[in-house]
């Protein structure tokens, strides 16, 4: 006997459990980034978004390919979601020609344009104004695309956060700013920081629907993004929503995490694992077993071990690459 | 050849470049209705309609982010920066969007943008809304930096930066506006990355930019009354610099006067002199390089200390004349 699991986006058994791989294997690609990094087999650094998995997924698998992401600097989950060659990713993290980037861009640039993944940004809020633009480009063009603006917590400090909030809301922008708040801007506890209870409540001064979610709810956070994302391509407006998480790894590869107790982090980790949660309503619903379950972490394991296969197997890139791709033909 | 205010001639290009192509439109404070801080859009809002030509917030980042935004996704936005001294609040999106997304996305997508501002000083505006701020973006592998000087370069250089499919500063000049000069009508290119020579001559090369072409060639009437021949050449674009017009000048005339509006220390006056001295010019010169520029000081409101704060006619005058009584 089995029994749906009602959403907003009318998601049917075989795209939840799809959504369940896409988490799953968001995972096991950070793990693998983590176990690379720590290893000195990467350089430069990187931003894991382990823990925030249904965020990332909830979200993505509600826009169409035609759709357009800005991601930000924790943004592997975002940009795998959107649909980016996993293989690809792998390689622009070992810096090869094969990879998103060509090896020029690393795990904070990553982007494909192909799949509407405008990129990923290294400068916390630097996507909101490059959302509004895109989704100005959607609104002039009369096309019906939206932009999907992820950004984090601390990001709602800056001022490109309030300058793009209010001209996404004066113009009407098919544009949804979603906001993963996974409580810390580095090591600034967001409570610190600001002096409001959820975030989602500044959506009040710039005229726009503001909404707080479970983030790490993957039904709740997909009925979120379907009402927004419904609202942008009716032409009706952008859309703030704060989905509450949690990162279980630090900033990014040196963290001691001193700004926060361990207790607190096995706590998200037992009790609020967005991955183990969802696999178990799956499973109480009747629509995925506990063999399933391991069957679908094996293959997501495969695939990343063929990620990492592809991106081993690229070449650096020449030297003559230094120079090149600077000003566009 | 109909004579046209650089104001005019900006305003052609733009009106040309958007009756040809739907992609391209206008954002930027107060340039609808107003027609802008200094008219240069004005009547576009009544041909275009408030579409393409859109009146923002002030709200510089998101502005020239939206520009970004919109160029990556397949439009060819010119954004107005009001004063070229509120870069300020639009850096982030200029410096590390616009500049390296080509790059850094391994070359899969091109910024097609144009920014343009007017800076410099001789209004009376004072020291936030006076600067000559060219150089920062000089500074900056990704972006194309063009400074205007006349109506004619005005006109056929947007034309080549709208059609451009990089992010593009423009630099207009406050003075320059109502300068008036031959403008053909209907849409023409100057190339990106040539200098002109506006003054042939055979005894010093005054490389000026800007605002700056024209008081070097009114001092080049003076001093042609005394036999002094300059020549002045103006680089028109800074990024990419037409090194070869300013070394083969030097190269005839053995001498160099760099005259710039910005700031003296870490200006575009010490690329310029730089670059005469690395290329075999340096071995043509018969005095060394001299260099008038900005003095280390904000922009004064009083107009004796505004005038004092920027090379003027008579500073070019009396450089070149000792130059020229060096032995």
């Amino acid at each position: 006997m089995t029994m749906t699991l009602v959403n907003k986006a009318g998601f049917n058994d075989q795209q939840l459990i799809e959504a369940y791989r896409k988490m799953c294997l968001i995972r096991l690609f950070e793990e693998k980034v983590d176990y690379f990094f720590a290893k000195g087999m990467i350089h430069g650094t990187t931003h894991l978004c382990v823990g925030q998995e249904a965020a990332a997924v909830g979200s993505g698998s509600v826009l169409r390919h035609s759709d357009w992401i800005t991601a930000t600097h924790r943004g592997h989950g975002q940009t795998i979601t959107k649909g980016t060659d996993i293989n690809k990713m792998m390689a622009e993290l070992f810096g090869k020609t094969s990879g998103t980037n060509k090896g020029k861009g690393g795990s904070m640039h990553i982007a494909d344009i192909a799949t509407g993944n405008l990129g990923a940004n290294g400068v916390v809020g630097g996507g909101y104004p490059i959302a509004c633009g895109a989704a100005l480009t959607a609104q002039m063009k009369h096309t019906d695309q939206i932009c999907l603006c992820y950004a984090g917590d601390g990001s709602t400090n800056e001022g490109s956060f309030h300058e793009s909030l209010n001209m996404a809301s004066i113009w009407k922008l098919p544009v949804v700013f979603f906001i993963e708040n996974n409580q810390y801007g580095m090591s600034g506890p967001i409570k610190e920081t600001v002096n409001i209870q959820d975030l989602s409540t500044r959506a009040v001064s710039y005229g726009m629907p503001g909404i707080t979610i479970d983030g790490n709810d993957l039904i709740a956070v997909i009925d979120a993004t379907y009402d927004a994302v419904e609202r942008a391509r009716k032409g009706e407006g952008p859309t703030l929503i704060e989905a509450k998480t949690y990162r279980w790894k630090g900033h990014s590869k040196s963290d001691a995490k001193k700004y926060r107790t361990r207790e607190e982090e096995e706590m998200w980790k037992t009790e609020r694992d967005p991955i183990a949660n969802f696999k178990a309503k799956l499973i109480q619903a009747g629509l995925l077993s506990e063999a399933q379950s391991e069957e679908i972490l094996a293959k997501a394991a495969e695939v990343i071990e063929n990620a990492v296969a592809f991106a081993e197997a690229g070449s650096k890139p020449d030297v003559d690459q230094l120079m090149t791709d600077i000003y566009a033909e | 050849m109909r004579e046209i205010t650089y104001t005019e001639a900006v305003r052609e290009a733009l009106s040309e470049a958007m009756r040809e192509d739907e992609s391209v439109f206008i954002l930027g404070e107060d340039i609808g209705i107003y027609g802008g801080a200094f008219g240069v859009t004005r009547g576009m809002l009544e041909e275009f309609g408030p579409k393409r030509i859109r009146h923002t917030p002030i709200s510089e980042s998101a502005i020239a982010g939206a520009a970004v935004g919109a160029a990556i996704t397949g439009m060819r936005p010119v954004f107005e920066l009001q004063f070229s001294d509120f870069i300020t609040i639009a850096l982030d999106q200029i410096v590390n969007q616009a500049a390296k997304i080509h790059y850094m996305y391994g070359g899969n997508v091109s910024i097609p943008l144009v920014m343009r501002t007017p800076g410099g000083s001789g209004t009376g505006a004072a020291a936030q809304h006076s600067q000559s701020l060219e150089n920062w973006t000089a500074h900056i592998p990704g972006l194309i930096v063009i400074q205007p000087s006349t109506a004619y370069d005005a006109k056929g250089l947007l034309h080549s930066a709208i059609a451009n499919n990089n992010p593009v500063m423009f630099y207009e000049h406050k003075l320059c506006y109502r300068t008036k000069g031959d403008v053909p009508e209907g849409k023409y290119f100057i190339p990106i990355g040539v200098a002109d020579i506006k003054r042939p001559g055979k005894d010093i090369s005054v490389i000026a930019t800007s605002y700056m072409v024209h008081k070097a060639l009114e001092a080049a009437e003076i001093l042609a009354l005394e036999g002094i021949d300059i020549e002045v050449v103006d680089p028109r674009t800074l990024v990419p610099l037409d090194k070869k017009t300013i070394v083969d000048s030097v190269k005839k005339t053995g001498r160099a006067l760099v005259v710039t509006e910005a700031v003296k220390r870490s200006g575009f006056s010490s690329e310029l002199a730089a670059v005469i001295s690395e290329e075999e010019s340096f071995d043509y010169l018969d005095h060394p390089i001299v260099r008038l520029a900005g003095a280390e000081t904000p922009i004064p409101y009083e107009p004796t200390l505004e005038k004092l704060a920027v090379p003027q006619v008579d500073d070019i005058v009396t450089a070149c004349r000792k130059i020229m009584a060096a032995k």
